[in-house]
């Protein structure tokens, strides 16, 4: 039983509660770099590295860090483990570097990381933390890579570099550019949807709080207001 | 006697017009110049017409079968959409990009945001640009009338002078399938605003606002108004009910919009033609130009301002 529920830590970012199409989190990077299916494992593994660094680190001071400083603390902790997750990039895999450009030093404001700082790691104890953040990150790192895959196999007739199709017909340019990216993510979103509705669960439906996937997770609406006064 | 009473919700008079009615005085229209391509371009723009509207009409059945609407065929729309589309390649595209760009104006730009009536953008405009983005040399081939050599050069792309009037007006030069000729297409137009399809509105102001302002920019403005898609696009895509301005007033802002989209392209960005992004661009700011030009209601005060 407890062996289950650790398990479920893991697995909920994974499909249930996956960012980028149940949680809408994370888009920027989402669009941005999935040129390519390299990319994303990039991007992915990036983002996963300091998503479990944090989430480590914010649950074993969640109860040091004041509530009213949280976010800058939270955010201090995230940008720590960006500089090491981009001064290895840089050391080690320099050519990641250069497709991921400004995206990679840009993690530290990747609300993956800070929303499950947020609702996960300042709530929960350490190791379903770090559960949530390998899990969250997997799922990160999936969606980028599928995407990634699909707008490399259309749009430049190759996947990880290999060419599949470039010999045999000319690859759509547009689906490497901006259009080609929210086309796919719109249809990977709407596959989710469509997937969830058939298990019988709420598609995302961006219409206010009620609707969202982390309702039950998020800071309390009466929380926010005491916060602003 | 009762029974002669007929009880039924507004509205109460009904125009005999029918969608499918419109969308075949639109085919009649563009028959001339499309005729006219096939004669100047050969059997490959024949073809290329027949593979457009074929998969544009496949694309719509599957669509509709596959989501379990009402099938949708009659109205013809898929038709002129596939019709327009071929119009606007050139005919020495590979057939399979003409099916691919028919199969994404109906699938992905209007299906997938609701079908006719629904989609934002003109599809066949969207479609050609997703076509010239993705294939940008095949998509800039074009071949010279009743001939096999291979010119990258439309007449707008060409040095000034090079052409004559006559030429352009009569639609011997290099280009799509459907935009070389002028007259044809003028024709076409005049028909379909004779038999009321179209409002002169958005025609005469997008291809005025073109001649003036090509005017103003020393621009010889008749080879200007007859080169490229011009025609083509004023007549036949900038008038799609759809995503042009409901009122006279918009109608008005649209054309001339397009019209000063179509001069800044093409005489200060780095493409020879722009009439179809003009278009597109100017599809977009339909809902805001309804909203300003909107009629306020008789009798009601005008809303002021905060």
């Amino acid at each position: 039983m407890k062996n289950n529920k650790y398990l479920s830590y893991f697995t909920n970012g994974i499909i249930k509660e996956n960012p980028v199409l149940r949680l809408m989190l994370g888009t920027c990077p989402t669009l941005a770099v999935t040129t390519a299916a390299i990319n994303g494992i990039g991007m992915g593994a990036a983002a996963t590295l300091v998503l479990i660094g944090s989430n480590l680190v914010i649950s074993l001071l969640r109860n040091v860090i004041p509530d009213k400083v949280r976010i800058p603390a939270y955010i201090t902790i995230i940008a720590g483990f960006v500089t090491v997750v981009q001064m290895l990039v840089k050391a080690f895999l320099p050519s990641i570097d250069a497709s991921l450009g400004i995206y990679l030093p840009l993690i530290v404001v990747n609300c993956i990381i800070l929303g499950r700082a947020e609702m996960f790691a300042s709530k929960n104890s350490v190791l379903p933390s770090v559960l949530d953040g390998l899990g969250m990150g997997i799922g990160f790192t999936a969606t980028l890579t599928l995407m990634g895959a699909i707008r490399e196999i259309i749009g430049a007739g190759t996947i990880f570099s290999l060419p599949v199709t470039v010999n045999f017909i000319d690859p759509m340019i547009v689906m490497l550019l901006p259009p080609g990216g929210f086309f796919v993510f719109g249809v990977l979103v709407a596959v989710s949807n469509k997937l969830a509705t058939i298990k019988g669960k709420e598609p995302v439906n961006c219409t206010g709080c009620g609707d969202c996937p982390m309702k039950d997770s998020c800071t309390k609406e009466s929380e926010v207001a005491a916060d602003v006064q | 006697m009762q029974n002669k009473f007929i009880v039924s919700s507004s509205p109460h008079l009904h125009t005999p017009d029918s969608t499918g009615g419109i969308m075949f005085d639109v085919i009649i229209a563009l028959l001339p110049a499309t005729i006219y391509g096939m004669i100047i371009f050969g059997y490959r723009a024949a073809l290329m017409v027949l593979v457009s509207i074929a998969s544009a009409v496949l694309s719509e059945f599957v669509w509709n079968k596959l989501t379990k609407k009402e099938n949708s065929l009659t109205d013809l729309s898929a038709v002129v959409t596939g019709l327009l589309l071929a119009l606007n390649l050139p005919s020495s595209l590979p057939l399979w990009m003409a099916a691919v760009g028919s199969a994404i104006a109906i699938i992905v730009i209007k299906q997938m945001f609701g079908g006719l009536g629904q989609n934002f953008v003109n599809p066949a405009i969207a479609a050609r640009i997703v076509l010239l983005v993705s294939f940008p040399a095949a998509m800039t081939k074009f071949y010279e009338p009743f001939g096999e050599i291979v010119s990258s050069a439309t007449p707008l792309a060409a040095e000034a002078g090079t052409y004559h009037l006559k030429d352009l007006l009569l639609g011997m030069h290099a280009g799509s399938i459907g935009e070389t000729s002028a007259l044809l297409l003028l024709i076409g137009g005049i028909y379909l605003m004779l038999r009321r399809v179209i409002a002169p509105t958005i025609p005469v102001c997008f291809i005025g606002t073109v001649f003036i302002f090509s005017l103003i920019l020393g621009v010889d403005p008749f080879a200007a108004i007859l080169s490229g898609g011009l025609f083509l696009g004023a007549f036949f895509m900038a008038t799609d009910y759809v995503t042009s301005p409901a009122i006279p007033l918009g109608q008005v802002i649209f054309g001339v919009g397009c019209g000063l989209l179509t001069v800044i392209i093409r005489e200060f960005a780095a493409l020879p033609e722009g009439v179809s992004y003009a278009i597109l661009l100017m599809n977009i700011l339909v809902p805001h130009i309804n909203h300003l030009t909107a009629r306020k209601p008789f009798g009601t005060e005008a809303a002021k301002d905060e």
